[in-house]
């Protein structure tokens, strides 16, 4: 029964991973840097040196393999990393460029444009966004915002992330014989920029006009690839969430031990401590979700729609009640703009809504186990 | 019985072990007890006890390698929901403190399931507080005459033995004035009365010891050291309630689920809404199990095991409670209210009525979920403990 469970554990490899990528955030990523940066126009918000630190790290090209210049690995050791970055809402565009532009990629075949386009992402030399909304769930139907007629792509896409500052852009567009997935050279792109809720993670409108286009797959294989994308975004996702919740836990256990009032440390108060008693029974079980999502989708297993469906309809409302629990635990100085609380609030509420909400998990969830609605 | 040689203690040597004992032991044709009499001989009942006690000394995540593998061969063994208090929290509280004498006197019969086991712990003035306990034990010669009621005993009407906690020293600070016994329940002193339960039936008692007289060889641990035995015996109940890994939809969302499939016509969507948030918390509570065990069988055992049956009765509740508005009309009846012991039926055969009463008692038994979460927040988060009236003051002297 148990010897059919995937790995739920953190490999020794992961352990390290983990080590290194948060030693790095901690130096060049602390909170108030990334306060700092928010404040910047939004294609400045990105950090582009600490980009190049973690790419030094090799996390850009994880799940790429080595014959192009990848490590090898597979989109388990991405989550760690994302894991990482949530904990540190850290403003780099790995969820757009090393999740999800490089799995819709990976999806299609390696011989054509994409090998050297994946390269390129491996070696931190460029980065990609993959132009859909990112609200787009599993699950559902194929885009249909962008045209690929006369040899161009023409459209307009809304809530496009991490495109701002990215070189390459895989865009799936409908053409006459139907879906297509694409590879456009992001200056021939109009991208601008949305204020977006969450400061960390510009978002833009991108518009093709006849823009030239290389055809990276066609028909079911590029449905599938883009499908694929999202399946493993969902789940890379959830641990990001992960680490959000994580650091929104551990920065509330630690105040609450220390704010004293009413002559009591304010950790003392059942009130308090069952709260995080069960938000702590909740990040727990996030994390075996995750790990379980995570591995079905590196392993490619068949019940990777459903453990990503799983983790989103799971671990969004985990990170969501984190966040909110460290802005209402630490009181008025959660409400202020000084403090990191908000800003993991913003990137938690956007992240349950990207994706696919998680309704539209359960819905899907319903669909992939048999639980059919009420006709 | 001794084909093994070489004294590796690793999975493979397990499997071997296994098979050349059911080779010698065909599960098929072994009469149940004489079957687990010999797997206890053979080191195979618990591998991470000691040799002799029915271990081999080997790390604790090879057990579930030998349950699996006797498993395979089709070894079973039936009918032991009775034992759960024996072998999930009496046996571990034996190996930690009881003498040889008290091991080899008492792990195998408890194994084989000859003789059950209850818990004589909570009293009508001490459940949640159980240090508050005031049932005496006082010396006389080498012998404990112990005095008081114990009450909500489960299996106490089947039991040979019981894990009992008594007060020996009612001057000093509760904690400290405790002692642990093992208690003989054929002792005539001993007076099991069945209690019967909202389920209406009676799986837990009233027992009343009257002059229960115990020779000090029954004594388990320090006199004085009770609490910190009886802590053992709360931790592995802990962990034996709901702490196992299981199969998608095992357990009761199965029930519900099978329902949904098999029954259209009861589906409306809110109900739908409701299944399926109930679907996405049972897979993550299961998986949580699943890797803790998966923690565990890697030699690195996390603080998740708390959260385990906190999580365990707040879906089982709650999937009840909808199985029985699922079921609407259905859903009014209740299949027997008659004031008896329970036959040992499986709980998925008895009505959904009576899934829905009896999980409510999944979060007050073993620990209720407000005083889990207490431990979780001051054992696991390292919150402060709240302000304590109780902790400096002579058991004697304490508002009762
Ligand atoms: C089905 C069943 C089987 C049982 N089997 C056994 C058995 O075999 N052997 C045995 O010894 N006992 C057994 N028990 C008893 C069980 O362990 C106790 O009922 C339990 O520990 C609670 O104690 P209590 O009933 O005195 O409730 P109380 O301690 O009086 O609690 C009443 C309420 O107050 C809450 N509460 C108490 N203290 C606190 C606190 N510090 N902070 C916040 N809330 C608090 C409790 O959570 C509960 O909701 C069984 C109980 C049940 C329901």
């Amino acid at each position: 029964m148990s010897g059919h469970e995937p790995d739920l554990l953190y490999s020794e490899i992961e352990q390290e991973l983990r080590a290194s990528v948060r030693a790095l955030l901690t130096d060049r990523c602390p909170w108030s840097a990334v306060l700092g940066r928010v404040e910047n126009d939004a294609a400045e918000v990105a950090d582009p040196a600490l980009w190049r630190g973690l790419a030094s790290l090799g996390v850009t090209g994880l799940p790429i393999a080595e014959s192009r210049g990848g490590a090898g690995a597979t989109l388990r050791e991405s989550a760690v990393v994302a894991e990482e970055l949530g904990r540190a809402v850290a403003p780099v565009p790995f969820l757009g460029s090393a999740v999800l532009a490089t799995a819709a990629l990976l999806a299609v075949d390696g011989d054509g444009p994409a090998g050297p386009a994946l390269a390129a992402l491996a070696a931190g030399e460029s980065t990609a966004a993959l132009v859909a909304p990112l609200t787009s769930c599993p699950g559902s139907a194929f885009p249909d915002l962008v045209r690929a007629e006369g040899g161009g792509l023409t459209g307009t896409v809304p809530g496009v992330v991490d495109a701002l500052n990215a070189d390459v852009l895989v865009v799936p567009a409908r053409g006459p014989d139907g879906p297509g997935l694409h590879l456009v050279p992001a200056a021939e792109a109009a991208r601008t920029p949305v204020v977006s809720l969450d400061l960390t993670r510009p978002l833009a409108v991108v518009e093709l006009a006849g823009a030239p286009a290389t055809l990276l797959a066609s028909g079911g294989r590029a449905a599938e690839a883009f499908e694929s994308a999202l399946v493993a975004g969902a789940a890379l996702l959830s641990a990001e969430q992960l680490g959000l919740a994580e650091w929104a836990l551990d920065t509330t256990v630690a105040y609450l031990k220390e704010r004293t009032q009413f002559g009591r440390p304010l950790g003392s108060f059942q009130a308090l401590k069952h709260r995080l008693a069960d938000l702590w029974v909740s990040v727990s079980q996030a994390r075996a979700v995750v790990r379980s999502a995570v591995s079905a989708v590196a392993a490619g297993s068949p019940d990777a729609p459903l453990s990503a469906a799983l983790a989103q309809a799971f671990v969004s409302g985990v990170a969501v009640r984190a966040a909110e629990e460290a802005v209402q635990l630490h009181g008025g100085i959660g409400f202020t703009w000084e403090h990191p609380a908000h800003l993991y609030l913003k990137r938690a509420k956007s992240a349950s809504i990207a994706l696919g909400t998680a309704d539209r998990h359960r819905a899907r969830i319903a669909a992939l186990a048999d639980l059919p609605p009420a006709s | 019985m001794t084909t093994v040689t070489d004294g590796a203690l690793d999975a493979a040597a397990m499997r071997r072990r296994v098979a050349d004992f059911v080779a010698a032991h065909d599960p098929a044709t072994t009469e149940q007890t004489e079957f687990l009499t010999a797997r206890f001989d053979a080191g195979l009942a618990w591998v991470h006890f000691p040799e002799g006690a029915g271990g081999l000394g080997a790390p604790r995540a090879l057990q579930s390698v030998v349950d699996e593998e006797f498993e395979r061969f089709g070894s079973v063994p039936t009918g032991r929901e009775h034992l759960v208090i024996g072998l999930g929290m009496a046996a571990p509280t034996i190996l930690a403190f009881g003498t040889d004498e008290q091991r080899s006197r008492f792990l195998k019969p408890l194994y084989t399931g000859e003789e059950v086991w209850c818990q004589l712990f909570s009293e009508p003035g001490a459940g949640s507080d159980l240090a508050a306990l005031g049932t005496r034990a006082v010396p006389d010669g080498d012998t404990w005459v112990v005095d008081g009621q114990k009450v909500w005993t489960s299996i106490a009407h089947q039991a040979r033995w019981a894990m009992l906690v008594a007060r020996t020293d009612p001057n000093a600070p509760k904690h400290r004035g405790m002692t642990y016994f093992i208690c003989d329940m054929t002792d005539p002193g001993v007076d099991v009365r069945p209690l019967r339960q909202l389920t209406g039936e009676a799986e837990f008692n009233e027992v009343y010891l009257d002059g229960v007289r115990l020779p000090d060889a029954l004594r388990l641990g320090g006199v004085g050291e009770g609490w910190k035995v009886a802590r053992t015996t709360l931790m592995n109940e802990r962990v034996s309630i709901g702490g196992r890994a299981e199969p998608r939809e095992g357990g009761l969302i199965g029930l519900l689920t099978r329902i949904w499939r098999t029954r259209p016509e009861l589906r409306t969507p809110g109900l739908h809404e409701d299944l399926l948030k109930l679907w996405v918390e049972a897979e993550a509570a299961r998986l949580t199990k699943e890797r803790l065990r998966q923690q565990m069988a890697a030699g690195q055992p996390g603080p998740e095991g708390s959260a385990a049956k906190l999580s365990f009765a707040d879906l089982n509740q709650r999937i009840s409670g909808l199985e029985l508005e699922l079921l609407g009309v259905e859903g009014l009846g209740y299949d027997d209210w008659t004031f008896r012991r329970p036959e040992g039926l499986d709980f998925t055969e008895r009505a959904p009525g009576f899934h829905y009463l009896r999980t409510k008692g999944n979060s007050i038994e073993g620990g209720t979920s407000e005083i889990l979460r207490n431990i979780i927040a001051e054992r696991v988060l390292g919150l402060p403990g709240e302000p304590r009236v109780d902790k400096d003051v002579a058991w004697k002297d304490l508002p009762k």
